[in-house]
């Protein structure tokens, strides 16, 4: 009895999909790998030393050991170590904005599309006026308001980023709503709650994980570009604020700061790239 | 017609409204009193009142908003903190030096990418697209700073092709000055700029009428040329059209960076220098602007796409 083929789920469709894609497996694991080097860098067990002179002023690279692979800065601190724990700073500030936009996104975004009328005009209006700032121009205006500091880009990436996702959710709902099986859920006496998260939610849920790469992307770019204004990262290595220091190193020859955190931050922007462009194609079934 | 772009206006003002608004929270409620930070260690409780008083901030938060209401509307944002001139006349000068670089920025970046979207097209699915593809996202994950960091240091400064920093208001010796960050802003966008045309062209080629176009005997490049360029247009215009208003805003890196006395070094001087009315001032100025913008796509929508109707 009941000898139908098993069919696969829309994730385990995405997974297969996406598995099939070596290359962005292979860009997965960079961003694993980086993820992996922050989560060791926050724990003190690798470069926790990089605040230590470790000799003479812009030694350049060179080979002999792990700490001056890339050179030391102008305090003789070891660049290699300012690299990993500006890496620490890239993905907190990615995953910390990330948990900050995407429950406002799906929120603002599910009931708007969920409830229509004057709630979703009221949202609409609201998201509208937000994106109507040029993103730049109010990254530096919250920045600046809130003061420098790690804290203040997270809030102010967090609360700027959540509007494309709250967009594509609230298209994904109303499309949802009148659906069959959200109508079974109803004629049970399901309330507004359950529907919108138990039952709507799960099924545009892969909008979320789409939107996640691009974020976390974005949220890196973003924190370079802010530090190197100043407004960011105070007291610590960030990628930023290596590429500002290099802007006067250069002058004498000293190549290897910039180097380094173009490089370090090149590598992860392009495997999220890659990535993001592929899971979009393995879990949104438009595009097949 | 009219009816319709007056409608159009309209809708704007809740938005604007709103865009006033956050602006005014974030500045005159978050941000609190920048009279301690104006006056840094000269503080004492004579001068902070003195400078609340000048700059408003001793009365009710609803006159502060209705007053900054006011100056949105006369385009007067009073003074400077940091240089003590007009805002407005600050904004007017810097107008032009950016301009001198979005401006020719804008339109070769534009031009270059939609012809290599279609040739990418075209060879859709070839090694060629591969190759290009993949250029475009290595060119996008270079951070922006790492080009110019380049071009100031290599091109600039080693080779010499062009000088290191500097602007000319005369027009024919300016346009040495301008040359390099055009060429920069060209190399960070192009890659974004392309694979998004390559998309947008794409997304054409699966539609019935290109197949109506093939079955009756059309060469693949009339196809291409004729019936789906026309039709791309219409997200190929919105995305220029919505990115004009943000021209106004340059780039401020690249301002800052080859000391081009535009909006974008006005907005870095004034976050370096705290200046909060000029921050504020760009903030509102630019976002009306690109309100102002989307009016206007979605007017040459009407035009371009006759399935838009004007109800």
């Amino acid at each position: 009895m009941n000898e139908f083929p098993k069919g696969r789920s829309l994730w385990e469709d995405g997974l297969y999909r996406l598995k099939k894609d070596k290359f962005a497996v292979f860009c997965f694991y960079i961003v694993v790998f980086y993820a992996l080097i922050a989560v060791l860098a926050k724990i003190g067990l690798i470069a926790s030393s990089w605040n230590q002179t470790i000799g003479e002023a812009y030694l350049p690279p060179s080979i002999m050991s792990f700490k001056f692979w890339l050179g030391t800065d102008i305090f003789g601190r070891s660049v290699f170590y300012k690299v990993i724990q500006g890496t620490r700073v890239a993905m907190s500030v990615g995953l910390v904005s990330a948990l900050i936009s995407i429950p406002i996104g799906v929120c603002l975004g599910a009931v708007a599309g969920y409830f229509g009328g004057w709630v979703d005009e009221i949202v609409v209006w609201f998201y509208t006026t937000v994106s109507s700032i040029p993103n730049i121009m109010l990254l530096i205006a919250i920045t600046f308001v809130l003061g420098k500091g790690l804290a203040s880009i997270y809030i102010a990436l967090g609360v700027t980023s959540w509007i494309g996702l709250a967009r594509v959710i609230r298209g994904e709902f109303i499309k949802h709503k009148s659906r069959e099986y959200v109508l079974a859920a109803e004629s049970l006496g399901a309330s507004h709650f359950s529907k919108i998260f138990k039952h709507i939610l799960p099924n545009v849920f892969h909008f979320v994980i789409i939107n996640l790469s691009i974020q976390f992307m974005s949220a890196i770019k973003a924190e370079v570009i802010l530090s190197f204004l100043g407004l960011g990262v105070q007291g610590q290595p960030s990628w930023g604020v290596m590429i500002d220091d290099a802007k006067l190193e250069l002058a004498r020859g000293v190549w290897w700061q910039l180097a380094g955190a173009t490089a370090a931050m090149f590598f992860v922007v392009l495997a999220l790239n890659i990535f993001g462009d592929s899971l979009r194609d393995a879990l949104d079934p438009k595009i097949k | 017609m009219w009816t319709y772009l007056v409608r159009k206006m309209i809708s704007t003002i809740p938005i604007i409204l709103g865009v006033a608004l956050i602006i005014f929270v974030l500045f005159n409620m978050i941000g609190g009193d920048p009279t301690y930070q104006m006056l840094g260690k000269h503080a004492n409780p004579k001068l902070i009142a003195e400078l609340r008083h000048e700059y408003g901030f001793d009365k009710p938060k609803y006159l502060q908003f209705v007053n900054y209401l006011k100056q949105i509307v006369t385009f007067d944002y009073g003074r400077s903190y940091a240089t003590k001139q007009k805002i407005s006349s600050m904004i007017f000068n810097g107008v032009e030096p950016t301009l001198s670089v979005a401006v020719p920025a804008f339109i070769i970046t534009t031009l270059m990418a939609i012809t290599m979207g279609l040739i990418v097209a075209y060879f859709r699915g070839t090694w060629i697209d591969r190759i290009v593809v993949i250029f475009c996202v290595i060119g996008m994950s270079v951070p922006s700073l790492a080009y110019i960091l380049f071009g100031q240091y290599f091109l600039a400064y080693k080779v010499g092709l062009f000088p290191i920093s500097g602007y000319e208001s005369v027009l024919p010796n300016r346009i040495e000055f301008v040359l390099m960050p055009i060429l920069i802003w060209f190399s960070v966008s192009l890659g974004y700029d392309v694979r998004f045309f390559r998309t947008a062209i794409l997304e054409e080629t699966n539609q019935d009428y290109v197949r109506t176009a093939r079955a009756k005997g059309l060469s693949e490049t009339k196809v291409l040329f004729k019936h789906i360029l026309k039709n791309s247009m219409v997200p190929i215009v919105t995305n220029v059209v919505i990115e004009i208003p943000l021209l106004i805003l340059g780039s401020f890196l690249l301002e800052s960076f080859f000391g081009i006395p535009g909006l974008g070094s006005i907005t870095i001087d004034a976050v370096h220098n705290s200046d909060f009315p000029v921050i504020k001032a760009m903030a509102t100025i630019v976002s009306i602007l690109y309100i102002f913008g989307n009016v206007a796509t979605d007017i040459i929508y009407v035009f371009m796409d006759p399935r838009v109707s004007l109800k």
